[in-house]
C-alpha cells in the first residue's frame, strides 16, 4: 500500500511517500490512521486531528470508514487550500 | 475538456478566444482569475506581508477532481466550453494563480457556471498553499466561508 502525504502532514511527517504494509486488522481508512500514528512521534503529531486530515483513497476523497487494501493509494493531507 | 495544471504563465487574451473561436453559437464568456495577493491590507494571519507564495497539489488526483468540476458544471448549466487553468509552484504577488472559463449562449450560464467552478475548486481541488513572510514560512489554512460558499451550490442545483 502506497500512503502519500502533502503539505503540513509531509512536513511533520518528514516524508513525501512510503510503502506501508499494515497488520491484518488495519480495514478502513480510520484504521490506517490508528496504525500510521503508533509509528513514531512525528506521526502521533501530525495525525493527532483528524478534524484536520483528508483522505483520497485511489484519488478519490473518501471517509474514515472506506475500505483500504493492499495495492492502494492512500494519500492524507490538510484541507486544500488552491484557487 | 479543457484543464490544465502547469508551472507556467498563461496568456488570459489568446486563452479566452482560443475558447470560442470557431464556434458563434457562443453568446458571451464569464471568467476569473486569480491572483497572488501581498496581504499588505494586514487581512493575512499575523498581518505579515506575503513576498511569495509555493501552491503545492497531488498530481493525478488535481486533473481528476478539476475533471470531476468541469463535468459537474456542465450538466448543471447549457456550457459550449470551459476552460480551468491552474499553476503551481513558486510564485509571486500579482502573479496569475487560476484562470476558470465558461462559454454559453447566455450570460447567466456563463456568469453563475464560472462561480461555481470556482467555489467548488477552492474546496475540492488538492492544491495547498505555503505563503513566505518576514516571520518565515507558512501554510494558508482553509477558510470556513470557501467551504460555505462551495455548499450553497448544493442547495442551488437546478
Amino acid at each position: 500500500m502506497r500512503i502519500l502525504y502533502f503539505a503540513w502532514l509531509r512536513a511533520k511527517i518528514g516524508t513525501a511517500e512510503e510503502e506501508v504494509a499494515p497488520p491484518a486488522g488495519v480495514a478502513t481508512t480510520g484504521d490506517l490512521i490508528t496504525w500510521l500514528q503508533t509509528r513514531g512521534p512525528h506521526y502521533a503529531d501530525a495525525l493527532a486531528n483528524r478534524a484536520v486530515v483528508k483522505v483520497a483513497v485511489n484519488q478519490d476523497y473518501v471517509g474514515l470508514d472506506h475500505p483500504v487494501a493492499p495495492g492502494d493509494e492512500v494519500a492524507l493531507f490538510p484541507p486544500v487550500t488552491g484557487g | 475538456m479543457a484543464i490544465r495544471v502547469q508551472a507556467e504563465d498563461f496568456d488570459v487574451g489568446a486563452e479566452l478566444a482560443a475558447l470560442t473561436d470557431g464556434n458563434p453559437s457562443i453568446g458571451g464568456v464569464a471568467s476569473f482569475v486569480g491572483l497572488v495577493r501581498d496581504m499588505s491590507k494586514g487581512d493575512g494571519a499575523g498581518g505579515d506581508s506575503v513576498s511569495a507564495m509555493t501552491l503545492e497539489h497531488y498530481p493525478g488526483m488535481t486533473e481528476r477532481q478539476l475533471a470531476a468540476i468541469e463535468a459537474e458544471a456542465r450538466a448543471r448549466w447549457p456550457l459550449d466550453g470551459v476552460l480551468i487553468i491552474h499553476r503551481h509552484g513558486r510564485l509571486l504577488p500579482g502573479d496569475r494563480i487560476v484562470l476558470a472559463a465558461c462559454a454559453s449562449a447566455h450570460r447567466a450560464a456563463a456568469f453563475e457556471a464560472c462561480w461555481f467552478l470556482m467555489d467548488w475548486l477552492k474546496t475540492k481541488a488538492p492544491f495547498w498553499k505555503q505563503e513566505e513572510t518576514p516571520a518565515g514560512a507558512r501554510w494558508v489554512a482553509a477558510k470556513e466561508e470557501d467551504d460555505q460558499a462551495a455548499e450553497r451550490w448544493y442547495k442551488r442545483a437546478p
